[in-house]
């Protein structure tokens, strides 16, 4: 069991962690016709939209109510109201979801009151959805946004079921952490479909930030999950929700439809695997089709060919909690030493997570503890790429933003083929890593630790 | 120690600006602040400004005050490259929490000071404000001050929140922090008559490296770059150049100003984007610092320097020109870089097309300049489907720019080049000027898009996204033809200035209300023009067309 504890310092250097507005923002791009709009000034949604223009290399929707000194002095009210319908007359969006920011938490705007006004005076916008969440920058981190956001999407837009009610046992829902890429959900709704089953994934970011040519350009997202699927959601016989984080909407989900949920906390590995196809087979009444079993087999020859490379290895990982538990658990499984462990927020999973310690802090603790545990594979997201430089040791790049690599939208960790692909990738870094930079050569032995210590004989 | 809003006030006041010393006292008031507009606004807040401006002070450590959102989600951002120190490229932030929202940041901003100094022992540290540690009272230049005082090093506060304006406006904030606390508080080791300030240069992608050799060559020193691969102590003794050039851009003016009011160091303001600039430029320093008491010998030597180097880069751009006849660019860009690059592309065989530059004289500049700003501005404020519009209006075959219309150019399959800040390339100085000349080149023969333009086997030809497009927008114009009032309320509704969003109507109801005639009585009237003022020529033009006020008078 891992001892979890906060950093002390004052100054945090090199963040690992990103604010919780934007992590709301990015659960509302998972949503067709969306816009999603932070209640800030119009730094805070920039750097946002940046970070994710840079990740995706796609044009990414997202607004400011671009608070000034004087309005966020005198209440926002005139700005979100502005927003709104600026929004709604320039961008015709099916939806509008709004995340609340450090601005406006500390001045205290009443988002949901104002939304009661504006709705009673713009009588055009009686139809039109609007989300709101509370998400200050000064607590919690990406992942929580995302939770709470997704959590919110619930309660506000899923029509509520009645009790004794039947519901469609070959529609599940799925619930996706904010640690999944595009390509992974894509990876998880062939797999649900090859069992007979139809997903319905909230958020759905595969069908928005997937790198598609859209059949029609709008400005606000290109896919995802509509508006109107969302509130029949109630109907599914199953809700699969992925990621610990995830484990809020489910059961804000079953309290309001009824519909049960099964929580996946990982999806990277053989086991989680196993039991996710499993799973799917009992749900679904059909047996497993062979192109599981054969990809099984392809995932445990690659377990047989990659744990000479991994086995032993000493990780140092930062990510925020479910992707560290996920991919820290499935590396420990693989016989790697789980040797620093850096994450962004609390989490029930971080007590879990195969290492000594789980350390709540940023990219220059990650980097210290790495160096002093003499860690060999460095993995987060790409703001580590100045640590890895300076380790010298092989750096893998997961999570969010990877903002100086291509294709990070299709980049997996799940399923059966996801992991075999990611641990082919672990392994061939750092084969890369020993033929350009450990070579033996004659006096390897004598001049580095790879040798035996030589201890002078003693006699007592 | 000035308020931040008398500093603010000081900033719009300055007269160095062409834009401010137009406007009128009450206009200057109300500052350049472009109006946001909640909810179609785009664009970085004055923090951000701030921090672009300084970030590139490779040796000093750059510490926001602030929760996690603003440094968390947007460090190492920025191509800048560094000769030395990788400091700068480190992130430093208070990482305020609910606490410290409660009784105050203060006291954990100065434990930062001191573990960064603890840690990492820089010349100095700049400290960044923002909007929460703003709101509620943090006083960074009482906390800096004290942490000076304490630990015997520079603690320089930069007070910018995003919440007081817009990027350039940080930019500017950032500059009065430099004056009133680093510029002038150390002394060179020694004082050459061949020392100059670079202001304004933020060295992206290396791309300073490409002009450098050249003035090392001719023996003429930059004493400070103010930012790109500075040095906090160059920056303190930069009151004892000689002269400055200001890289094209009003950036850092109130910083050019100021320094020449204060220690007598004249500037001018020149860009090495382009052959003919930088051989401008390079001569314009030259003659500073003969004026100010370098031998005269050195303007001969500059001459062969440009006269050896514009030659190459004429030879190497000659290759191209064959292969860029008949070969379209649309170019969208702020002001900065558009002249220059506007001649080279025309010297080397390209036409420019979407903004109506012809072959241009060098009087042209300016207007070019407020062209092809105006249409950067334009392009911001445009839906996916008319971007869409206006690249295939302009039938280019490639197309230059910066900012989200690359998402547009891209999936339409048309060739496009990134001219903006992000990009990875170095285009500056002569060199530069060759490289952007092969990446046009490598874009524009790429046997990719022959491939990409054809639909998918299963697909109807001619039935895409950018089809559609034009349809609705046919369908969209046919609908408004048809329809006289609703003509006429598009008509009026037509954006003339975007900094300050007049529409048309607006203007011609103002000109025929108070019978105006010039583009300042419409500025009084309706504030179109009081912005960026690019949208001048649009304002004469409806003027232009407006029956004349005394005859409407007279019946």
């Amino acid at each position: 069991m891992a001892i979890v504890t906060t950093s002390k310092k004052a100054c945090s250097v090199n963040p690992l962690k990103m604010s919780q507005p934007i992590g709301g923002s990015f659960a509302f791009m998972g949503l067709r016709g969306a816009m999603p709009l932070l209640h800030g000034s119009q730094g805070c949604t920039s750097f946002g939209l940046t970070l994710f223009v840079r990740h995706f290399k796609e044009a990414v929707p997202m607004q400011t109510t671009a608070m000034s000194e004087v309005a966020t002095v005198l209440g926002g009210y005139e700005n979100v109201e502005l927003a709104i319908l600026n929004i709604y007359n320039r961008t015709k969006p099916e939806i509008i979801g709004i995340n609340s920011t450090g601005v406006t938490e500390t001045k205290g705007d009443d988002v949901e009151g104002f939304i009661r006004l504006i709705r009673q005076k713009h009588a055009q916008l009686e139809k039109l959805p609007l989300v709101y969440v509370s998400t200050p920058d000064f607590k919690d981190a990406f992942q929580d946004g995302w939770e709470k956001t997704v959590a919110r999407m619930v309660e506000v837009l899923v029509d509520p079921v009645e009790a004794g009610t039947a519901h469609d046992p070959t529609r599940v829902n799925v619930l996706p952490g904010c640690h999944l890429t595009p390509g992974d959900l894509d990876e998880l709704r062939t797999i649900i479909e090859d069992f007979g089953l139809k997903p319905s994934f909230l958020p759905d970011l595969a069908g928005s930030l997937d790198g598609h040519i859209p059949d029609e350009f709008t400005p606000t997202t290109i896919g995802g999950i509509g508006v109107d699927e969302i509130a029949t959601m109630g109907q599914a016989g199953w809700t699969i929700a992925v990621g610990a984080q995830m484990k809020r909407a489910a059961e804000a989900m079953q309290q309001k439809t009824g519909v049960p949920f099964r929580l996946f906390e990982r999806l990277c590995g053989l086991i989680p695997n196993d039991e996710f196809i499993a799973f799917l087979s009992e749900i679904s009444g059909r047996p497993v089709p062979a192109k599981y079993r054969r990809q099984r087999g392809q995932l445990a020859d690659a377990m047989l060919d990659t744990h000479f490379h991994i086995g032993g290895r000493k990780l140092a990982i930062g990510a925020e909690p479910d992707l560290l538990f996920d991919l820290s658990s499935m590396l420990h499984e693989m016989g790697a030493e789980v040797a620093a462990a850096v994450t962004t927020t609390l989490s029930p999973v971080l007590e879990r997570v195969k290492a000594q310690e789980v350390l709540i802090g940023d990219l220059e603790d990650l980097e210290d503890l790495a160096k002093a545990r003499g860690c060999d594979l460095l993995i987060t997201h790409s703001h580590g790429r100045q640590a890895a430089s300076r380790l010298k040791i092989p750096f893998y790049r997961a999570g969010f933003p990877m903002f100086d690599r291509l294709g990070a939208g299709h980049q997996m960790s799940v399923g059966y083929r996801g992991t075999r692909d990611l641990i082919f990738d672990l392994a061939n870094l750092v084969v890369a890593d020993r033929e350009d930079n450990h070579q033996a050569t004659p006096d390897t032995w004598r001049t580095t630790d790879a040798g035996l210590q030589v201890v002078p004989p003693q006699l007592h | 120690m000035s308020s931040l809003s008398a500093t603010i006030q000081d900033v719009f006041n300055e007269p160095g600006c062409g834009k401010n010393a137009n406007k009128t006292e009450a206009e200057r008031k109300k500052g350049c602040t472009k109006q946001l507009q909640p909810g179609g606004a785009a664009g970085g807040c004055a923090f951000d400004g701030a921090k672009i401006a300084l970030q590139p002070f490779t040796d000093v450590a750059h510490l926001v005050h602030g929760p996690i959102a603003c440094e968390g989600n947007s460090w190492d951002n920025r191509g800048s490259a560094s000769s030395g120190s990788d400091l700068w490229r480190r992130s430093f932030t208070t990482d305020m929490n609910e606490t410290d929202i409660v009784f105050g940041g203060e006291k954990r901003l100065y434990k930062a000071i001191r573990e960064v100094i603890e840690k990492y022992d820089p010349p100095a540290i700049f400290v960044y404000q923002t909007c929460v540690p703003a709101m509620i009272g943090d006083d960074i230049n009482a906390v800096c001050k004290a942490a000076a005082t304490k630990f015997g090093k520079p603690v320089i506060p930069v007070n910018s929140p995003g919440f007081v304006g817009p990027k350039n406006l940080g930019n500017k904030l950032a500059g009065e922090a430099l004056l009133e606390h680093v510029i002038g508080t150390e002394e060179p080791d020694y004082t050459t008559p061949y020392d100059i300030n670079i202001i304004g240069e933020y060295n992206l992608a290396g791309e300073f490296w490409q002009i450098k050799p050249l003035l090392d060559e001719l023996g003429i020193r930059i004493l400070s770059c103010i930012s790109g691969d500075g040095k906090y102590r160059e920056l303190a003794y930069s009151h004892r150049a000689r002269a400055a050039m200001m890289v094209c851009s009003k950036a850092m003016i109130n910083v050019a100003r100021k320094m020449e009011e204060r220690y007598g160091i004249p500037f001018f303001e020149g860009s090495f984007y382009g052959i003919q600039d930088s051989s401008d430029s390079l001569r314009e320093i030259a003659r500073m610092l003969i004026e100010r008491g370098a031998p005269a010998e050195l303007m001969e030597r500059t001459e062969a320097v440009i006269a050896r180097e514009e030659a190459k880069a004429w030879a190497a751009i000659e290759r191209f020109k064959p292969r860029f006849k008949d070969k379209k660019v649309l170019l969208i860009t702020g002001g900065v870089k558009s002249w220059s690059v506007v001649a080279a592309l025309q010297e080397a065989g390209l036409e420019i097309v979407g903004t109506s530059v012809k072959k241009s004289t060098k009087e042209d500049k300016e207007r070019i300049k407020e062209l092809m700003g105006q249409d950067a501005h334009m392009i911001e404020d445009m839906t996916p489907r008319e971007m869409y519009k206006m690249l295939k209006d302009a039938s280019a075959d490639i197309m230059l720019s910066g900012g989200k219309s690359q998402f547009v150019a891209l999936k339409a399959a048309m060739p496009w080049l990134d001219i903006n800040q992000e990009r990875c390339h170095g285009y500056m100085g002569y060199i530069g000027m060759v490289k952007l000349m092969e990446e046009i080149d490598k874009a524009l023969y790429n046997p990719m898009w022959a491939q990409l333009r054809k639909p998918a086997p299963w697909d109807d030809a001619g039935v895409n996204w950018q089809t559609k497009a034009m349809a609705q927008m046919d369908a969209q114009a046919a609908e408004i033809a048809a329809d006289p009032v609703r003509a006429e309320e598009v008509r009026r509704a037509k954006k003339i200035c975007h900094c300050k969003t007049v529409d048309l109507g607006t203007i011609e109801d103002a000109i025929a209300a108070h019978g105006l005639s010039t583009v300042d009585g419409v500025k009084e009237h309706t504030n179109a023009s009081g912005g960026c003022g690019a949208c001048k020529g649009r304002v004469e033009d409806i003027l232009a067309a407006q029956p004349a006020p005394v005859l409407q008078a007279a019946e």
